[in-house]
């Protein structure tokens, strides 16, 4: 069914937006200043970074999306007043075989336990099987990430992989979970 | 002799690298509107990096097989979209590419009348023999303004558009230029 | 200390660029063997990405990776490439490569070696706690070769590779240090 009337990145409460070089670098900087957050979204050791090194991160990232093309990055913002509250990516895009990782975080406490992550989770699932026509794609989700787990569950993804142990973190080791869903199995689940 | 880059409704303008990024940032809010003007999947760019790329191709290397004007509407003098040329001056042939970003002048002519308004400049200003373009079939209204504007079909690449799942033919128009000379005789 | 660097079948040495680059390209036209190694360099999991490394980085080793050529004991042949790719410090994991471009030494035992030899590399000179790997489901002579040096399956991406209309999973296997430090005392 050709619907090119729905708007991609309009949602009830959130919406997708581009980088804004001005304003996001300071909110994005107290971001990673929150360890618990970061502990969240990065899987490498985390580290603070300041609005200079924000803006370098966010110049990398659209050069790598004219460059590679393998990269779609979207800030979230909050419909009422553009405000950013969060990032949805689809990365290490693989055309060929159709295939690609999926990354979402809201970077402010208060913005989370409102379905605001259901609502990017649901854009970003189909822009990435009906704009960008993946064949399946992955989340990769440390297993003390309980609330990820509950949100890719929720929309139809399966335990794949399971690396065991492949994350040490406060002295602990946890196992890196890969859930995948694929575009017929996220095409069957939108009719309910 | 007469103004080349004034029509009925609209006039071709110049803009600046700034405006055009500001105008580009709002227009790509509307996915509908990526939609029927590009056959990539969206990427949502920075007015930043817009600004970069309009300044390159507008104010630092100004190429004269490349020609970008803005769509501002006569009684208001609103930037509504973008017209633009691109030139193979040994076969004097141009491919022709236009964008109404706000949805508000879409339907109402505005379109046609930028359509042709360059066209008068492809034929009389630059000289050439046809100008060709392309478009997916799911975008009716451009279909039929280009036909208006006394565009053919010459072409089908078929099912060469994915979007929502199905496939979409494209198809190449082109217009002559006694074609279109006809026309403006027939007009009078 | 043992020479962890030799086995009774192969050795590890280090890389002489113009050599593999050579045996590279031979293999290259091995439709087989690309295809086993597909090409992935985003993902750093696969033989093939290692590879393009070797003929990127003729100095040889960064802090992020470590990489050999495997060579034949009885007569110092050059049968192909092992590397660790470090995925991260603070988890002290890293993924292995391999690719032996040399069809006559496959299924003999010496792709198993040089895997083992990487194995004990990693866990006791450069201290890591696991190393993982992926490999297509199709490829099950490496599936078991992985196996008999003490990889354990741990689970797949459905549908990750596709090859003309089929597809095939992406098969993933880890082994923690204390798995293969057990492996070592029971063989004892």
């Amino acid at each position: 069914m050709l619907d090119i009337q729905t708007q991609l990145f309009e949602a009830e409460d959130i919406r997708f937006g581009p980088i804004d070089h001005e304003k996001h670098p300071e909110i994005e900087s107290r971001w990673t200043h929150d360890g618990e957050f970061m502990r969240l979204m990065e899987l490498k050791p985390i580290r603070p970074l300041s609005p200079a090194m924000v803006k370098k991160q966010y110049e990398d990232i659209e050069k790598e999306m004219d460059e590679s093309r393998n990269l779609f990055y979207f800030s979230i913002r909050a419909r009422s007043d553009d405000r950013l509250i969060g990032k949805a990516v689809i990365e290490w895009i693989d055309w060929p075989h159709g295939n690609g990782y999926v990354r979402l975080g809201l970077g402010d406490p208060k913005d989370r336990r409102r379905g605001l992550g259901s609502q990017a989770l649901s854009m970003l699932l189909r822009f990435a099987f009906a704009e960008a026509n993946l064949f399946r794609v992955t989340a990769i989700v440390p297993a003390y990430n309980e609330g990820a787990m509950r949100l890719f569950q929720k929309f139809g993804f399966i335990e794949e992989v399971r690396r065991r142990k492949a994350m040490h973190r406060d002295d602990e080791f946890w196992d890196l979970i890969a859930y995948g869903l694929l575009a017929s199995e996220w095409a069957a689940g939108k009719g309910s | 002799m007469r103004d080349l880059f004034r029509g009925a409704l609209v006039r071709l303008t110049s803009e600046s690298a700034e405006d055009i990024a500001r105008a580009n940032t709002i227009w790509m809010r509307d996915s509908e509107f990526h939609r029927f003007a590009d056959s990539e999947p969206m990427r949502l760019w920075s007015e930043k990096r817009q600004r970069e790329w309009a300044e390159k191709s507008i104010e630092k290397d100004p190429d004269d097989s490349y020609f970008r004007f803005g769509i501002r509407t006569l009684a208001d003098d609103r930037l509504i979209g973008e017209i633009m040329l691109r030139i193979d001056w040994p076969r004097a042939d141009g491919i022709l590419g236009i964008a109404i970003g706000d949805r508000d002048y879409w339907g109402r002519g505005f379109g046609t009348d930028a359509t042709d308004t360059l066209l008068r400049f492809a034929f009389h200003e630059l000289n050439l023999r046809r100008v060709t373009l392309g478009t997916d079939t799911y975008n009716k209204r451009a279909l039929r303004s280009y036909e208006k504007s006394g565009f053919r079909i010459e072409g089908t690449t078929r099912g060469e558009m994915l979007r929502e799942h199905t496939r979409v033919n494209s198809v190449w128009m082109g217009i002559l230029r006694e074609e279109w000379q006809a026309r403006q005789e027939g007009a009078r | 200390m043992n020479n962890i660097l030799v086995g009774s079948l192969v050795r590890l040495a280090a890389i002489d660029p113009a050599e593999q680059s050579r045996l590279s390209t031979a293999t290259r036209s091995d439709s087989e063997f690309m295809r086993l190694m597909d090409s992935d360099p985003i993902r750093l999991f696969s033989a093939a990405a290692m590879q393009k490394f070797f003929e990127k980085d003729a100095a040889g080793d960064s802090g992020t990776r470590r990489q050999f050529a495997v060579r034949s004991i009885a007569d110092d042949v050059l049968i192909g490439f092992v590397g660790l790719y470090i995925l991260g410090w603070g988890a002290r994991e890293a993924a292995l490569g391999i690719g032996l471009n040399r069809r006559d030494f496959w299924g003999r035992g010496y792709g198993t070696e040089a895997v083992q030899l990487m194995l004990r590399f990693a866990f006791t000179e450069l201290n890591l706690r696991r190393v993982t790997l992926s490999v297509f489901s199709y490829n099950r002579r490496a599936i078991r070769s992985y196996e008999k040096a003490g990889f354990q399956r741990e689970g797949r991406l459905r549908g990750a590779v596709r090859r003309g209309d089929a597809r095939a999973d992406e098969i993933f296997m880890g082994t923690l240090r204390e798995e293969w430090q057990a492996l070592q005392e029971a063989a004892q």
